[in-house]
């Protein structure tokens, strides 16, 4: 049966369960708004790094959550911290830089300093000059610190939290999604470099497509035609209990090819005809235990971890407005590959990043939502397939996960906005 | 005061800006089926980010070590990949030889390419130099090695067409 017939057959019989989403929560800017307070200021913990990205005493990196722009500092006793990258006195941002080393952090615009915490340690001229001028007598230097966030690390990811109410972020992942951090920073890593993409599209519909395994293989030739990804492979979609977040994992070779190609008929992306001059970009290395070829672990709200074949890599989400977001790739292995194995990373990387030869199309998936729900006030997506329940699923076709994020979203956000 | 280039200077230099001027025209002109036979069969074509080059990480947008993998990209945007539709204009810079060992040209070229999408409106896609190394020994120059250094970090969507 193709796919074809499938679909036919689902339409002729439609289902009362399944979720629908209004378009304007990708749009309006008043959900925009309210996202930023309630999640990304609310009781979430947001992904800002790894702690390999600042690995010595006085690194830093700016970075942002939702669209705040924050720093991440390790302190001279090795601590990590996370502070708004805005200084207490007149909102200027203290750090200026991408990335670097320093003993403390100084606004250029007067000077004020802070240490690696975010604590104010100087104001020039405080005490005024020659008698005159100063700050008032009861100038408290410890009530001007920059915004410090909360901030804890698992298995060397660095999360922060405005919230001074959520759960711990261990318990905020919960237990499958700590185990796959676990599994894959298993030990010590080295970062490979960053990629960084644009997207003219509301984030949201990038965690959608990241928990949405139905897709992978209908989009995206090369995880169909090299059996990379399939939906006929052996995986499941798997949610924390609090369905915030989605594990995607499958296992390459767990498919019958000659079955597969009955299931995707005449599919574009099953293309038998499809063949690489140099396959040197798909050779690799089995280097998990258990297997497993593919994991997207999509952690609400900002991060994703993936590894698909021998490619690791963090994927982290800023928020631009309504209709745009970036998305940060930083690619790492590990600090005991050899040489080959290095080799092997680098060239894989083709197939991820914006110039990924699978993860390309993602973003144009994005764009062509974006573009085509502009100015509608009271339409609904439609995701059901699975059964349009936020239901784990012991398979691949299945968008049960994208349903769970959707929950969560209603829950922190609401779908129903009055107009301001 | 530098001397004046010797006749063989000259020759390397236009070699050299000749290929690339090639290059641009190939993928702009969307004759990318052309474009991988001005590679040496063991080649090495890498897209990688300032950010990431001047940190002494590896890790490129498009990193190919084969002619083959240059045709499997053009093959795979032909029949595969999924992206918005979009053409590029490269605009290069001077072309400078900087140093020769035998029949191979290390050059330097600053190239600006546009990208113009389906809407119409063209924008600054991407910036960066070229840092080749060119065997001018055959019958026509060919890139033994062609590294683009991208200034502009932030990619507009994706990357599909060479740079």
């Amino acid at each position: 049966m193709s796919i074809r017939q499938q679909t036919d057959a689902f339409d002729q019989a439609p289902s009362t369960a399944g979720c629908r989403v209004p378009y304007r929560v990708f749009t309006d800017r008043q959900y925009y708004d309210r996202e930023q307070e309630n999640i990304f200021k609310g009781n979430c913990w947001s992904f800002v790094g790894l702690e390999a990205e600042v690995p010595q005493a006085g690194d830093f990196k700016s970075t942002f959550v939702g669209e705040t722009p924050v720093i991440l500092t390790r302190d001279s006793d090795g601590s990590l911290h996370v502070v708004v990258n805005r200084c207490a006195h007149r909102g200027a941002l203290v750090c200026r830089e991408m990335r670097g080393n320093r003993a403390s952090l100084e606004c250029v615009y007067h000077q004020w300093a802070y240490d690696l915490k975010g604590n104010l340690i100087g104001v020039p001229f405080r005490r005024g000059l020659k008698g005159q001028g100063g700050m008032p007598g009861d100038f408290d230097m410890s009530q001007h610190n920059l915004r410090q966030l909360r901030t804890e690390t698992v298995g060397g990811l660095v999360f922060a939290s405005f919230s001074e109410t959520v759960e711990s972020c261990r318990d905020f992942l919960g237990p499958i999604v700590v185990e796959q951090i676990e599994r894959i920073m298993c030990k010590p890593i080295t970062v490979l470099g960053d990629q960084r993409q644009r997207i003219r599209g509301n984030w949201k519909l990038y965690a959608e497509n990241t928990r949405d395994p139905y897709h992978a293989s209908l989009l995206h030739l090369f995880h169909n035609t090299f059996g990379l990804y399939r939906s006929t492979q052996t995986g499941e979609a798997l949610m924390d209990a609090n369905k915030r977040h989605s594990l995607l994992y499958s296992i390459a070779a767990s498919n019958d090819d000659a079955a597969d190609k009955q299931a995707y008929g005449d599919s574009r992306t099953f293309d038998t005809e499809f063949k690489l001059q140099d396959m040197s970009l798909l050779k690799g290395r089995q280097e998990f235990a258990d297997n497993v070829t593919l994991v997207i672990l999509a952690v609400y709200p900002n991060l994703v971890l993936q590894q698909i074949q021998n490619t690791l890599a963090v994927r982290q989400t800023v928020t631009y407005g309504p209709d745009e977001f970036e998305l940060v790739w930083t690619h790492f292995g590990y600090q005991d590959d050899d040489a080959e194995m290095q080799a092997i990373r680098l060239k894989q990387a083709n197939l991820i990043g914006p110039a990924g030869l699978i993860s390309m199309e993602d973003g144009e998936a994005v764009e062509i939502v974006q573009d085509a729900i502009v100015g509608e006030a009271s339409a609904t997506s439609y995701i059901a397939m699975g059964g349009g329940r936020a239901e784990d699923a012991d398979h691949l076709v299945t968008e049960g996960a994208i349903i769970g994020f959707w929950d969560n979203y209603r829950e922190m956000v609401g779908f129903d906005l009055e107009p301001a | 005061m530098m001397g004046l280039p010797t006749l063989e200077q000259m020759q390397l230099q236009h070699a050299a800006a000749q290929v690339n001027a090639l290059h641009a025209e190939l993928i702009d002109d969307d004759r990318l089926e052309e474009w991988p036979d001005l590679f040496e069969e063991n080649c090495r074509y890498s897209v990688i980010s300032a950010e990431n080059h001047n940190r002494s990480l590896n890790l490129a947008a498009v990193f190919c070590d084969s002619r083959g993998m240059l045709v499997d990209r053009i093959v795979s945007l032909r029949r595969a990949n999924i992206f918005p539709a979009h053409s590029y204009r490269h605009i290069l810079g001077p072309t400078r030889v900087k140093s020769t060992s035998g029949q191979i040209v290390t050059a330097q070229t600053n190239y600006v390419v546009l990208m113009t999408r389906n809407d119409g409106q063209t924008s600054i896609y991407n910036s960066g130099k070229y840092v080749d190394e060119i065997d001018v020994s055959g019958a026509a120059p060919r890139f033994l090695s062609k590294t683009a250094i991208f200034d502009t970090h932030l990619i507009d969507t994706m990357m599909v067409r060479p740079i």
